[in-house]
């Protein structure tokens, strides 16, 4: 409790803005502020006042002046949602020498004013509510922000575009950084790609670079090949546990000169950097600029984990780096933030039945496409059928697929239109076909995103607005004859108002972007929530849109939502700015929403041992009663409301304070003033059973 | 203080057992040490007295009243507005007077329910309808008869009381540790706890002096003694499916009814600070119920039948909600006789 | 009673806690969106759906609440991760102790609404107001206490109780 400001004694001062007509529009403040003034002075309030804008310098200065004047002990604002200005007045209350945490915002706008239109009973309603502000207020005690020591390092979760910028700016600036990829190389999705939009980079050779940046820098230590198993801790001080698969060799002794996967005997389909259109070796680099440059062995598909023969990588390996009975090792990082930059998933055009996708050979998905499309790819940059030679004469390119959809996902994946265009372009580029490209809308807001769509219009790509309905191999029509082992794409051409079947011989699906198949889990280790798509839920859509609702946790890229490379870059760059920030000011303020245990009411009943997800509460088994560790505490409360002792009190949220609230808001309840007393005891027919 | 130096007692009963007084008598030659210091003035579950008596004395004579029982009808009220006036210290005494207790769940009737129950029941003969009124004019006079409250209501309901003495009953070793601490305070010789003050109790709950082993909670089911296989003696009742009051009632009764295998019902009424004990009680067993979907829930809280009966056995009357919404039909009191003038009831004993 | 005192038609009152990440931010964008619901309902902020003591709820009904819901984001999306599935089961309880004592299941209500859906929870409370109004007034705080004739003989007349008590006597 308080020593200077007795509750018993409240002195509340009380300010209704009218935010303009915002809140004046429809509730009469003159009418709220006498009335608090009438009803509420029983209750503490001593004075009461409206003013246009509070949140401007001269409303702060009126709760800055009543304070000094009238020793106020409370201040009460009927404003705007919390979210908005709660720190302005908590701001004005500090200057003034009066506890941030003794100043309550009760929300007349976004709860009132601008959802109702009944001006009668809006105003009423914003009476009650400010009746249960001062009720409130009345139980809220001084309360000091809890401040932590921010930890230096960071932890990078993703080696794409959007990660390795986050770790290069971190690092740039000075501090240590400890990036994590689960493949075995940094790079994601984008060295896949061939040409980038709409600028025609080609994507290895931007990319590239910067892979090597990050492996060489000296404040970045690279984690790749692995994975995250545990993080605990809070913002400043995270522990997390890094695990490092095999590589199956001794990274201090190999040169990554490929001697190993050149001699490899065993050869299969890479389901991962190649699409599922090449192959590699048992053990193998993804693609030749992977950094690190070590290769990686899949025990899965190597001879040697097989049968027990074969050795030949390590017969060849003249520094005698193999190390076949490498286990897999753990470390334990420190770290203060974390950014996720966990990337996507693409939608799996399997699912899509009537595209024939993995059942009709040549209706391909656009990473297989951006594979063969790539000259260092498997067909070295041959635009060619599934049979590896012919080239196509007409080739569909097909928007949308699993997209705007909602059989699958309804969202719009944003790269899709391009990615599609710029297909178009590079088809044309390698060969003489035709291509069509069927849309639904074209997407093409970016910087030359819409003069690049013009360009490939003007290349004669033939647009077509329509869904596609189907591809197939059967043919209908008697002239279809002709078109016997192409590909007929079905579908209503909007523009024109026909039905069409176009024969084509390769068809190129550009599916959608999807989160990662683990998202949620991943959403649970780190603390934070995602959508139930599985998209990361940012703290504020607009507003702040790298960090999540968890302190000291941050997103960039395509893990928040489907978004291209300039977006990936700069919301890796703006979480890494907000990291900087926090590094550089060593230490953290929060918000000082805690439950507090009182030893000597606790029984040790352990009901609320169970109850916390962050490892906040722990036994004690010597004393035998439970204790809350406030630097792990997040203030849910959810202990606070379970423990049957009521030993449990929470700071910001106690009980008085919002049983006080309750009793505020319905003592003058209705729209009716029911101060008087209707019909004391009700008929016993009247009563429902 | 009497002429004697005595100091001056008082206990009333008001809607309660007697088991309160009971606990007190069960001082044994004891109370032999409290005769010694205290007149005793009043006490009519022991001795005769009239009330009139009472209402002579001079107000605050009394130095010490234990009032048990709650509120239940006219003539209880009454009695609470006179002890509090002609005592000094009033202490609510046993779970009727501090949260209703037994008496408190008829609150989860209407009175009119409770008289139709006992005047017209299966074993009652009552062809004219007869209900008791509070008020009847006969050619000797006028009579008057308690008349039943629409709640029973705990003392401090109705009047201010400066201490509480949970249970049901108080233990006595308890109780002893009380009066000598009371009488101690009367001499001077101790400070008298603060005012409004729980006291003959612990400040924890029941948990800390039970003593079998407790861990973490994952309850699957819960069930009743007969329903579930034997009990381990050493294990906490809770843990076993068990509904165990232990965690949220207050301690201080030795916690010897789940020592001696037998879950807690809570009779020593809720934590310091409690606003509701039966929601205390509601968020603890919701807490360890170990499931997340619907139906499987629903299914571990089937094993509970009567909640409020698990939850607010002792004290509705005291809780944010006091009972039922039948009680809300309850009709005021009347105090106009029935058409036909009643036959005089004859009244039980001459204290009366 | 009070015969003469005009009453305004009855219009109910709804108590909705709300979670400060999910539903409250629901709330203030269905605000920000200009949505439109009725008056009826008035919001407690909490930070979380799983700090909803059964006591909050207890206390709304004893208050005058005719309506009570429990709001909170969707059960994997908890801001504290699994916090909402606490409060579910002390709905669950809270709802059979007072249905059985006499509370309408329907007066108390859980919905869940992630931050993004103003609408659907301005829509919820328009349904839920709608829900409550045809089960009348619960007017909890009106129960009777003291017996009219007491009431006329006044709380503290030493003199009348000892009329009364020799009249009894």
């Amino acid at each position: 409790m308080t020593s200077n400001e007795p509750a018993d004694c409240p002195r509340v001062g009380v300010y209704v803005c009218h935010c303009g007509t915002n809140i004046a529009g429809t509730v009469d403040v003159a009418a709220v502020r006498d009335w608090a003034m009438e009803r509420l002075g029983p209750h503490g309030v001593v004075v009461s006042r409206d003013y246009p804008f509070m949140c401007s310098s001269l409303g702060q200065e009126l709760i800055e002046d009543d304070i000094r004047k009238l020793g106020l002990n409370r201040v009460v604002v009927a404003a705007c949602s919390p979210h908005m200005h709660e720190k302005t007045f908590r701001g004005a209350c500090e200057r003034a020498g009066l506890n941030a945490y003794l100043c309550e915002l009760v929300s007349i706008r976004e709860q009132v004013s601008w959802v109702h239109t009944d001006k009668v009973a809006a105003t009423a309603k914003a009476e009650a509510l400010l009746a249960g502000g001062v009720l409130r207020v009345r139980e809220q005690v001084p309360l000091e922000p809890m401040r932590v020591p921010i930890n230096e390092a960071t932890l990078v979760v993703g080696g794409g575009i959007a990660g390795i910028t986050a770790a290069v700016e971190i690092a740039e600036a000075g501090f240590p950084v400890h990036l994590v990829e689960r493949e075995p190389s940094i790079g994601g999705h984008m060295a896949q790609f061939d040409k980038t939009f709409p600028t025609l980079d080609c994507a290895a050779c931007i990319l590239t670079p910067k892979m090597v940046t990050a492996g060489a820098h000296p404040n970045i230590t690279l984690h790749t090949w692995s994975e995250v198993t545990d993080v605990s801790g809070y913002v400043g001080n995270f522990t997390a546990r890094v695990l490092h698969r095999p590589r199956y060799l001794d990274t201090d002794l190999c040169t990554g000169c490929g001697i190993c996967q050149e001699k490899c005997p065993a050869k299969v389909v890479d389901p991962a950097f190649e699409a599922g259109i090449g192959y590699r070796k048992a053990i193998y680099r993804p693609f030749p600029q992977a950094v690190p440059r070590f290769p990686v062995l899949d025990p899965d598909n190597c001879i040697y984990f097989e049968r027990g023969t074969c050795k030949a990588c390590e017969k060849f390996c003249a520094p005698g780096a193999i190390r076949l009975d490498q286990q897999p090792e753990e470390v334990t990082l420190q770290v203060g933030n974390i950014v996720l930059a966990t990337g996507f998933d693409a939608f799996d055009a399997r699912r899509v039945e009537p595209y024939g996708y993995g059942r009709l050979a040549n209706v391909f998905s656009s990473l297989e496409f951006e594979r063969m499309s790539n000259a260092s790819g498997p067909t070295g940059g041959q635009i060619v059928l599934r049979d590896g030679v012919t080239h196509p004469r007409t080739v569909a390119i097909v928007h949308c697929v699993g997209s705007r959809d909602r059989n699958y996902n309804e969202y719009c994946s944003a790269i899709c239109c391009m990615q599609s265009m710029k297909f178009a372009h590079l088809v044309r580029e390698h060969t003489n076909a035709t291509v069509y490209e069927f849309y639904i809308d074209i997407r093409a807001p970016g910087k030359a995103f819409d003069e690049f769509y013009q360009r490939v219009q003007d290349e004669g790509t033939i647009f077509v607005r329509g869904r596609v309905a189907e591809v197939t191999d059967v043919l209908r029509r008697p002239e279809e004859a002709a078109e016997d082992g192409r590909l007929i794409v079905q579908v209503e051409d909007t523009l024109a108002g026909l039905q069409r079947r176009i024969p084509v011989d390769m068809v190129v699906l550009s599916v959608g972007l999807q989160p990662q198949s683990d998202a949620h889990e991943v959403a649970r280790r780190f603390g934070i929530t995602c959508s139930s798509e599985g998209w990361i839920i940012e703290r504020h859509p607009k507003l702040d849109p790298v960090a999540t609702m968890t302190e000291g946790v941050f997103a960039a890229g395509c893990a928040l939502g489907p978004r291209d490379i300039p977006s990936s870059v700069a919301s890796g760059a703006a979480a890494a700015a907000r990291i900087l920030g926090r590094i550089q000011q060593r230490e953290l303020a929060l918000e000082p929403i805690r439950a507090v245990i009182d030893a000597t009411r606790c029984s040790g009943c352990r009901i609320c041992n169970d109850l916390c997800p962050f490892s906040a509460i722990t036994f004690d088994d010597v004393q035998a009663v439970t204790e809350v560790n406030p630097a792990l505490c997040q203030g849910c409360g959810v202990c606070i409301a379970a423990c049957p002792a009521g030993a449990i009190g929470g700071t910001g949220f106690s009980d008085a304070q919002i049983l006080g609230q309750i009793e505020g808001i319905l003592m003058f309840s209705g729209a009716a003033d029911t101060t008087a007393v209707p019909e004391a005891i009700a008929t016993p027919e009247a009563v429902p059973a | 203080m009497s002429v004697n130096g005595k100091y001056r007692f008082a206990m009333y009963w008001a809607a309660s057992c007697g088991g309160c007084d009971i606990s007190v008598i069960n001082l044994h030659e004891a109370i032999l040490d409290l005769a010694e210091r205290f007149d005793i003035v009043f006490w009519p579950a022991v001795m005769d007295a009239k009330y009139a008596d009472v209402a002579a004395m001079p107000d605050g004579s009394i130095d010490l009243t234990l009032f048990s029982g709650g509120i239940r009808n006219t003539e209880n009220a009454e009695l609470a507005r006179l002890l509090r006036r002609k005592s000094a210290i009033l202490v609510a005494f046993g779970s009727c007077a501090t949260e209703g207790c037994i008496p408190g769940l008829a609150n989860l009737t209407s009175t009119g329910d409770l008289l139709d129950l006992v005047y017209e029941g299966p074993s009652m003969d009552n062809p004219e309808h007869i209900r008791p009124v509070s008020h009847t004019t006969m050619p000797e006079g006028d009579l008057h008869l308690p008349a039943l409250e629409p709640l029973l209501r705990t003392l401090d309901q109705v009047v201010e009381v400066d201490y509480r003495m949970p249970g049901c009953p108080p233990e006595t070793e308890r109780i002893a540790e009380v009066l000598g601490l009371l009488t101690a305070a009367l001499d001077g010789k101790a400070t008298l706890p603060a005012r409004g003050s729980v006291v003959g109790a612990g400040h924890s709950t029941v948990c800390d002096e039970c003593r079998r082993d407790r861990g973490v909670k994952h309850v699957t089911a819960f069930g009743r003694l007969h329903e579930l296989p034997p009990l381990d003696p050493a294990l906490c009742l809770l843990e076993q499916s068990v509904p165990c009051n232990g965690p949220a009632t207050r301690d201080g009764c030795g916690a010897k009814c789940p020592l001696a295998g037998a879950p807690c019902i809570g009779c020593y009424g809720p934590a310091d600070g409690v606003v509701d004990f039966g929601a205390r009680l509601l968020s603890a067993f919701a807490s360890v119920v170990d499931a997340s979907e619907p139906a499987e829930i629903d299914r571990i809280l089937d094993g509970l039948p009567d909640p409020v009966g698990q939850f607010y056995r002792f004290s509705l009357a005291g809780s944010l909600l006091r009972g039922g919404r039948a009680a809300r039909t309850s009709q005021p009191p009347t105090a106009t006789p029935a058409t036909t003038p009643a036959p005089a009831m004859a009244t039980h004993g001459a204290t009366r | 009673m009070n015969e003469d005192v005009k009453m305004a038609p009855y219009e109910p009152v709804v108590l909705a806690f709300t979670c400060n990440w999910c539903s409250y931010r629901a709330a203030d964008l269905a605000g920000t969106a200009r949505i439109k619901y009725p008056p009826n309902v008035r919001l407690v902020r909490l930070m979380c759906s799983g700090r909803i003591d059964p006591t909050f709820v207890l206390k709304a009904f004893a208050s005058g609440a005719d309506g009570v819901m429990m709001t909170g984001c969707w059960p994997a999306d908890c801001h504290y991760r699994v916090q909402n599935v606490k409060a579910l089961r002390r709905f669950e309880l809270l709802r059979r102790v007072l249905e059985q004592l006499g509370i309408e299941p329907e007066r108390f209500q859980r919905f869940y609404a992630s931050a993004a859906e103003g609408q659907q929870l301005a829509a919820e409370f328009s349904r839920m107001i709608e829900v409550v109004r045809p089960l009348g007034p619960l007017s909890w705080g009106r129960l009777p206490d003291v017996a009219p004739d007491l009431e006329a003989l006044g709380q503290d007349d030493a003199q009348a109780d000892l009329v009364a008590l020799e009249a009894v006597g």
